[in-house]
């Protein structure tokens, strides 16, 4: 039997979903006022600490969550394990709508957003030190990249069954975009393998600001190992929560995998982490009960615990999904850490998100839930059937203009 | 008054008919140049000798002096000087050829004598007035001599080269025009318009702010520099607060709570029982009244109450603290490092909640997921 | 299927060895002074904290008093640099200890700021004065992060709000002025001068009173050296300079950043291997299938 990504279809305004669309309201009405009331008032940020939860949370963690994509396409196209391709879309679909929202919340914490298109455009100014720069301008192309790679899955259902004018425009685009796959692919994993790893580097320019148990040359190593753990055990999250709303069981072992690569993957950045303070010189820092040393040890003890969970005894489903739960949340600690909590400005200043300025960032969460929910019930996003170890050409029910790597998945 | 010589003499004649001493008119002169520090042309010489050869040269002007609704307060104050020369050496300086408060004749002698100054001067006097006028019911509140007030001034001040308003009343309305204003009191610059009016508030004003301002008049043949008001500049051009000898305790922040409390028996600053300094812009921090120092309101421990402001004074409550629009650095410090905003505890407790929440959620969610999974644990 | 540790380690390996690694460390020179560069020498010993250059600072660009905090609304009494103030007198009192502690930017030869700032709006320029072009900022406020000195100070209160910060009164200097604090301090606390003619002043004060100060120029190599030298009586720590270390805020990132980017060939040669083992995978599963 062949991969089948098919559209859950299904009612789409449940209770939950109005749920999301209410807070996705209030996020929009309060984003509304921030702008009529300036920074000062509407979010809890200072001098002391300029950048908050909009960067801590939808950006430095967002994006980090939203990198499922960038993993999935390691082990599938790098490491040509075909048989986890049916994963590859929705992953894709997730980042997008992540990197989206993250892109979003920039545009909303900057204090001068109506400069922003000179980011991209204005390449004389840049700055080439800057990693702020790189960040930027590699996520405005992944962005573009991500949406490019997903829209395969709109333009199949155009060119199934729309009407006729998108049809057409389906079946122009889709065989332009298969030749350029390989290239729009391996686009897709050069740029979050540079930006995730500027989001390290990023904060290394805090400088003496930045505590140092945080604070070293690894950075940019540490944040893109991190968030290949976090990509996988969000894979594992939204692979279970689609197959659960398919009323289908999904494939333990698969699972199991992803997210002993995500547990592995936790043991290695503590063991790093920790040779890189011998070396350095800093590791005393790390006996000491302070508010860094706690956070340090919470840390590594979150890192460590998916191994441990996938250890002991009753290995089972929600096993795997509490130990990707423990992966997110310690890559969340992790960069909450570099950027609010080991970040010192001095006595004097305190930070804390102010009660809009969380409604604002669980609004854009909560759309860019709604969005998802959306897409997967009415386009073929999710694979609807056990896969075969094979993906690729052999199949005769992939039409004429679908082939290779099977990123387009068939239609029903 | 007599009826003088068409021609005036000089002051130096004056002096010298009067028997006034040159020393003590040198000393006035100097006493001159203190009052008037900033925009007179005769503070442009370096010494009251300087300003005394100068000023001994001018032609004593005519000063036609007129009360409409006032208190005689402002004559008051040119009179209220402890030292009897100086009074005299006032009346040497000008030539007063009519004053109602002062002058000799009365009743129809009076009014002959106002007919004949106008006469000999025609064109030439300095009209000082005194007191608000009246405009309502075409002015019939106030009668001098059978006429109105306003028909008398508008008059006299035709003939004027020159028309000076002495205090509040005259220069905007005063006391008469404050809440109600039964009688439709009014400033001389409402009502005239075609001569060069010099406005002089105050409730008195300092009578060396209308000397200085005459003798600029007589030795230039100008106008002394005015602001939009019509207040010479090199009076009215500073706050009271910017020289005020309390100022700083005001930058310390020592201010008497109550009269009569330790702080104001120390002479501290007087802002929070009311002073209007901040917002007045009035000489009197630096020239103090009847020549005894401190012998102004602040002085001796009673609060300004703005006298010279249309805005201010009595219309603004006497003990209401008046905004400070022009902030400076006070006398204390800022800490190496200052505590900023803090954090608030609402705010954290949602945070809290929200992650409680969902932590829950997913914890009961991953026991359900069991029921679903479709193969062994072990592969 | 038991590929997974394995698989993972690729992974991991395959990224780290091509992009991370920050072993091959462009040595990333250190910076000095431009030939131009001119600054301030601040000596606390000579403060009396009477802040005409606070008023002054005010005044030359057009400040507006901050009445709110300290200030009750009665005075202009910021508690630091703020969005209102550019330049402020602070004091540092611990019993008898006392010290008052002017405060700007420093103007910093190699600055955070500068290396920070997307679109190059903060720029060291001029006689190394490190300046703002509000043209093109878009208000990330990355500056304020990594300046080690807190000094850039964002307009949380506007709708358009910009960077603000001294900029050594630039346009005084182009006119042939010196900057406004260092014209009207009454005592010749803090003055302006040629960098090299100030720091050789310093070190002359050094030499001459050597009992008095603390035997340092701070800012002659601390964080990669400031155009704004400071001279102290006490513990430099004590009156709000946190840091002391010689290295300058970038040269850490900058070192790493060049290394392992190396221009755009790093990123070039994995894109390159990249979509070569993508093709090879291709070709492989269609020549299985």
């Amino acid at each position: 039997m062949q991969t089948h990504a098919r559209a859950l279809g299904g009612p789409l305004f449940t209770r939950a979903y109005l749920v999301l669309l209410g807070l996705g309201a209030i996020g929009i009405a309060l984003t509304i006022w921030r702008f009529a009331v300036g920074l000062g008032a509407s979010t809890g940020l200072s001098d002391g600490y300029p950048l908050g939860i909009w960067i801590a949370l939808d950006v430095v963690t967002g994006t980090a969550l939203a990198c499922g994509g960038y993993a999935v396409a390691l082990v599938v196209y790098i490491f040509n394990k075909g048989h986890y391709h049916p994963l590859v879309r929705p992953a894709i679909l997730t980042s997008a709508l992540g990197y989206t929202i993250a892109g979003t919340s920039v545009a909303i914490d900057l204090g001068r957003p109506w400069n922003m298109w000179k980011i991209p455009l204005y390449f004389w100014n840049w700055n080439l030190n800057s990693s702020l720069l790189e960040v930027a301008l590699c996520i405005m192309a992944y962005v573009f990249v991500l949406w490019i790679e997903l829209s395969p899955a709109f333009l199949e259902k155009f060119s199934a069954d729309g009407p006729p004018r998108l049809k057409a425009i389906a079946d122009r685009l889709l065989p332009i975009l298969d030749k350029a796959l390989i290239w729009i692919i391996a686009l897709g994993m050069l740029l979050p393998t540079m930006h995730q790893s500027s989001l390290g580097s990023l904060m290394m320019l805090a400088g003496p600001k930045l505590h140092p148990l945080w604070l070293t040359g690894w950075l940019p190593l540490f944040f893109l190992v991190t968030c290949l753990a976090m990509g996988y055990a969000v894979v594992v999250f939204e692979t279970v929560f689609s197959s659960m709303a398919f009323g289908r069981k999904p494939e333990f072992a698969m699972l199991r995998n992803l997210q002993k690569i995500a547990a592995w993957g936790g043991l290695f950045f503590v063991i790093i982490r920790l040779a890189d303070l011998a070396v350095s010189g800093n590791l005393h820092y790390a006996t000491r009960l302070d508010l860094y040393g706690t956070m340090f040890w919470i840390e590594n003890v979150l890192w460590l615990l998916p191994l441990a969970m996938l250890a002991g005894p009753r290995p089972d489903l929600g096993n795997l999904f509490r130990g990707a739960m423990v992966v997110a949340l310690a890559g969340a600690v992790y960069r909450f850490d570099t950027y609010l909590v080991a970040f010192n400005p001095g006595p004097g200043w305190h930070y804390f998100p102010s009660i809009p300025e969380m409604f604002i960032s669980f609004g854009l969460i909560a759309i860019e839930l709604a969005i998802y929910v959306a897409v997967v019930k009415r386009f073929p996003i999710v694979a609807s059937a056990r896969p075969t170890a094979l993906v690729g050409k052999a199949s005769a029910t992939i039409s004429a203009h679908t082939n290779s790597i099977g990123i387009l998945g068939e239609k029903p | 008054m007599s009826v003088h010589p068409t021609v005036h003499p000089t002051i130096n004649q004056q002096l010298k008919r009067s028997g006034s001493s040159r020393r003590d008119f040198i000393t006035f002169c100097g006493k001159l140049m203190v009052a008037a520090p900033f925009g007179l042309a005769i503070t442009n010489f370096v010494t009251p000798e300087a300003v005394a050869g100068v000023v001994g040269k001018a032609r004593r002007p005519s000063v036609i002096w007129l009360h409409m609704q006032d208190c005689t307060g402002c004559t008051e104050t040119l009179l209220r000087t402890s030292e009897p020369d100086l009074a005299a050496l006032i009346f040497d300086v000008i030539s007063l050829d009519y004053h109602e408060t002062v002058m000799a004749a009365s009743g129809s002698d009076a009014e002959a004598a106002l007919k004949d100054a106008m006469a000999e001067n025609d064109g030439k006097y300095v009209l000082v007035v005194e007191g608000s006028i009246p405009t309502k019911d075409n002015g019939a509140y106030l009668k001098i001599a059978g006429r109105n007030g306003i028909d008398m001034l508008k008059d006299v001040a035709s003939h004027a080269a020159a028309v000076i308003s002495i205090g509040s009343c005259a220069s905007w309305g005063g006391i008469p025009s404050s809440n109600v204003n039964p009688t439709g009191a009014t400033g001389v610059d409402s009502i005239i318009k075609n001569k060069p009016v010099i406005n002089l508030p105050g409730c008195p004003p300092n009578p060396y702010v209308l000397l200085a301002t005459v003798l600029e008049y007589a030795t230039t043949g100008k106008v002394p520099k005015l602001d939009a008001l019509g207040r010479p500049k090199f009076a009215y051009d500073r706050l009271i607060h910017d020289h005020c000898p309390r100022r700083a305790h005001f930058d310390a922040g020592r201010f008497a709570a109550q009269f009569g409390d330790s702080g104001h028996r120390q002479g501290w600053c007087l802002y929070k029982l009311g002073c209007k300094g901040p917002v007045t812009h009035a000489p009197c921090s630096t020239r103090h009244f009847n020549e005894v120092v401190d012998c102004w309101p602040i002085g001796i421990g009673a609060p300004c109450v703005g006298c010279t402001e249309k805005d201010i004074a009595f219309t603004v409550p006497i003990f209401k603290t008046a905004d400070v629009t022009r902030a400076v650095p006070p006398d204390f410090y800022p800490p190496i490092y200052a505590e900023h905003k803090g954090i608030s505890p609402a705010a954290t407790g949602i945070a809290g909640l929200v992650g409680g929440v969902l932590a829950g959620a997913g914890f009961i969610a991953s026991r359900k997921m069991n029921e679903g999974s479709s193969d062994e644990p072990k592969e | 299927m038991n590929t997974d540790r394995r698989a993972f380690f690729k992974n991991i390996a395959a990224a780290a060895a091509v992009t991370v690694i920050p072993t091959a460390a462009i040595a990333r020179e250190k910076k000095t002074a431009p030939a131009d560069a001119v600054g301030m020498l601040y000596d606390t010993t000579l403060c009396i904290g009477c802040k005409a250059c606070v008023v002054a600072c005010k005044e030359a660009n057009g400040m507006p008093a901050d009445t709110s905090g300290y200030g009750q609304g009665l005075y202009d009494a910021p508690s630091s640099l703020n969005q209102y103030t550019k330049n402020v007198i602070q004091l540092y009192k611990d019993g008898g200890e006392t010290s008052f502690a002017k405060k700007q930017c420093m103007h910093c030869i190699d600055p955070a700021c500068v290396g920070a700032c997307m679109l190059g709006a903060l720029q060291k320029g001029k006689f190394g004065v490190v300046s703002y072009d509000v043209s093109k900022c878009v208000g990330c406020r990355y500056c304020e992060t990594v300046c080690p000195f807190n000094v850039p100070k964002f307009e949380w209160a506007k709708k358009a709000p910009k960077i603000v910060k001294c900029e050594l009164c630039k346009d005084r200097l182009a006119e042939g002025k010196e900057p406004a604090c260092t014209e009207v301090c009454p005592r010749k606390a803090v003055i302006f001068g040629r960098y090299t003619d100030l720091l050789d002043e310093a070190h002359r004060r050094l030499k001459a009173s050597p009992g008095k100060y603390v035997p340092k120029v701070y800012g002659e190599h601390e964080l990669g050296g400031t155009q704004v030298l400071y001279l102290s009586h006490i513990d430099f720590e004590k009156i709000g300079f946190r840091f002391q270390q010689s290295e300058s805020v970038p040269h850490l990132q900058q070192s790493v950043t060049h290394g392992v980017y190396k221009g755009f060939a790093g990123p070039m040669a994995l894109y390159a291997l990249l979509g070569a083992v993508v093709f090879r995978n291709r070709g492989k599963s269609e020549k299985e299938s």
